[in-house]
């Protein structure tokens, strides 16, 4: 079992929702994302998923491809950020993920990937160019080692298509919200409930929706019909302010934001 | 067929390489794009009408041509030329897009996008647009808008909608990067028209079939004048889709040398060159796995070429895949021969090559010197260089 199934399995005996921050490593630098994540934290979040800048990011909107510009900008590599990680995420009081690109992970070597991101205290990953046609050998060393690995489900997924990607997933199913690139939106698809409760019923595996969300609205409207909910560019916006203001005034304005998308969760229902 | 030219296999691999390495989003039209594809195949009126806009639109077949002046500069192998220059729109790329505007058309969606980097495939889907009423958007970077500035002129008056990207190094890579996001958004409604012989599968497949007519002409010509093969065969390599074109009919043909020229830029240090196949390794980028230009993390390295239509750190698994069984031998030009080869064709011919053809230009000259005059070698001038005259000027500071 790993660190995201034991959450999942708690969560749901307690009848909670996981809330779920995305933030970029490195933006601006290693010591800020430490900074972030205990902030993120302390306010309830239940898993943080950190981003591994990369070039050439497909999935990503404007507002995580200038988070990765600004990491990379000074020559961040995995093997910092694994090390960093290593002495601060293992003594976290919630679980960590990670968002990787394939590119990465195949230039690092798989099986050096899943243990050395196991070390840094990771319990999974989520690899959103890896479709279950690529996956199947990484999946394999993951499951051995178990570490999750995330698969996606997305808006334009045919539902027998949805249904097997959940047999391959482990730790949890990645509902997409929308066809399209990540960052906040005003307005949600209106049948995004009605197909997250669908899958939800098909798959015993927790399912959490991502994409788009930013707002206490569209968590109150999917919570009742998911297991956890992830916001990223919401945060990743706030972020990209330390070039204008202090870290502390970033640092607080991070929390105050996460206080509020916790708030917006049911505090015990089914 | 033997082993070689029946790939890709189902999930989209030449032997190791290639594959469908995208967000789950895009991976419908993927398949609807692999689906429809496989209809028209078995599809004679398809068949019927590609050839026919190809014949009459494009004005195939393209010329056969022997440069005797050429031949004497390089003084060795007789040199002929693939005239794909003299392509309506002035390139090889109108073969794939027309073909792609077909299956946009029997997938009943309205909208194109494309990325272009020398502009040639942009101008290309902006043209096949234009001829069966589609919508088309093309993402062109920041600094191959400045240095391709007449093909993009020409795609505004064919009526698409050029967007700048000003991300990454802003030439092709990141043009690229911004048509898939789009398209993510999009897919829907809309087909990428994709321009090289890379990305997920099926599209390395699709765009290499579209362009193999390049490749099955020279067979013909060949036997119609000189009653034989060629002894060996060069084209330029960027993405691949004029090299994959040529090369694939002559794949099983194994007397027939076949020789790949990539960006060899200012030279073989990282960053100063577009040559993956020659100076990168294995690696996944644009949804493909292929030789890529990528730093010792995985990330996508800087690269540089003259031309803009090879300035990209990637290229079609299929060219990996004819690398790793020795099938093409794999080579580089750097850009001052390119620009020599630009100058030797235009003085000798009176033939302006497109900048990405002067690469194949200057090796085939270079390999035709060390063979006899009963040797046979074509060159795949897969385009013109009326693009280039500006740029070339402008590197020489020669007044205009």
């Amino acid at each position: 079992m790993s660190s995201i199934d034991e959450l999942f399995e708690r969560l749901r005996q307690e009848q909670r929702k996981a809330f779920m921050p995305f933030i970029t490593a490195g933006d601006p630098d290693l010591e800020f994302t430490r900074e972030v994540v205990r902030e993120l934290a302390t306010q309830g979040s239940s898993l943080c998923e950190i981003g591994i800048p990369y070039s050439d990011p497909l999935a990503d909107g404007p507002t995580i491809q200038a988070s990765y510009t600004r990491a990379l900008a000074s020559k961040l590599k995995l093997s910092h950020i694994l090390e960093h990680c290593q002495g601060w995420v293992p003594s976290l009081e919630i679980p960590a993920i990670m968002m990787i690109s394939y590119s990465i992970v195949h230039r690092f070597g798989a099986d050096r990937y899943v243990r050395e991101s196991q070390a840094a205290g990771f319990g999974g990953a989520i690899v959103p160019d890896l479709p279950i046609e690529e996956s199947a050998k990484l999946a394999e060393t993951c499951r051995q080692a178990d570490f999750s690995l995330v698969q996606l489900v997305t808006p334009t997924t045919p539902r027998e298509r949805a249904l097997r990607i959940a047999e391959t997933s482990s730790g949890f199913l990645y509902f997409v919200s929308v066809a399209g690139i990540t960052g906040e939106r005003r307005s949600l698809p209106p049948d995004l409930a009605d197909s997250v409760a669908w899958l939800r019923e098909r798959t015993p595996l927790p399912v959490c929706v991502g994409f788009g969300i930013s707002t206490p609205e569209h968590i109150r409207m999917l919570a009742p019909v998911c297991d956890g909910l992830i916001v990223g560019s919401a945060f990743v916006r706030r972020i990209a302010e330390v070039e204008s203001t202090s870290r502390e005034a970033v640092l607080r304005e991070i929390g105050q934001a996460a206080a509020e998308l916790v708030a917006a969760l049911p505090q015990s229902s089914a | 067929m033997s082993v070689t030219t029946s790939l890709p296999d189902q999930l989209g691999r030449f032997g190791d390489f290639g594959g469908r390495y995208v967000p789950e989003t895009l991976i419908r039209a993927l398949e609807e794009l692999d689906g429809e594809y496989g209809r028209a195949l078995a599809d004679a009126s398809f068949q019927e009408e590609f050839d026919a806009l190809l014949w009459h639109y494009v004005g195939r077949p393209s010329p056969l041509y022997f440069a005797g002046r050429l031949t004497e500069l390089a003084g060795g192998a007789r040199i002929y030329l693939k005239r794909e220059d003299l392509n309506h729109t002035g390139a090889h790329k109108i073969n794939n897009t027309l073909g792609q505007a077909l299956l946009t058309k029997r997938m009943n969606k309205r909208r194109v996008i494309a990325e272009t980097g020398a502009g040639q495939h942009g101008v290309a889907t902006a043209t096949a647009c234009a001829r069966f009423g589609l919508d088309c958007v093309v993402y062109m970077g920041e600094e191959d808008i400045r240095r391709q500035r007449p093909n993009v002129l020409s795609m505004k008056m064919l009526g698409a909608e050029v967007r700048p990207v000003t991300s990454g190094s802003r030439t092709l890579k990141d043009a690229t990067n911004e048509a898939m996001r789009d398209w993510m958004s999009s897919v829907e409604t809309t087909h990428y028209i994709l321009g090289s012989a890379v990305g997920p599968h099926p599209f390395p497949r699709i765009v290499r079939d579209f362009q193999s007519v390049i490749g099955r002409e020279t067979i013909q010509q060949c036997h119609d004048q000189f009653s034989r093969l060629p002894d060996l065969v060069v084209a330029c390599v960027g993405g691949g889709s004029n090299a994959a074109g040529m090369f694939y009919p002559f794949i099983e043909h194994e007397s027939v040398a076949l020789v790949g020229v990539e960006a060899g830029g200012r030279s073989s240090s990282l960053g100063q060159h577009a040559a993956p196949l020659s100076h990168g390794q294995p690696g996944v980028l644009h949804g493909s796995f292929s030789f890529v230009m990528q730093d010792d993390d995985g990330q996508t390295s800087d690269v540089h070429s003259i031309s803009a239509g090879l300035d990209y750190p990637g290229v079609g698994p299929e060219h990996s895949y004819w690398k790793s069984i020795g099938r093409v031998t794999y080579t580089t030009c750097e850009d001052e021969q390119a620009l020599r080869a630009f100058d030797q064709l235009a003085r000798s011919e009176g033939i302006l090559p497109a900048l990405e053809s002067s690469h194949a230009v200057s090796r085939a000259m270079e390999l035709a010197g060390q063979r006899g005059p009963d040797e046979i070698v074509v060159v795949c001038l897969s385009g013109r260089g009326d693009k280039d005259a500006a740029e070339v000027a402008r590197l020489r500071n020669m007044e205009v």
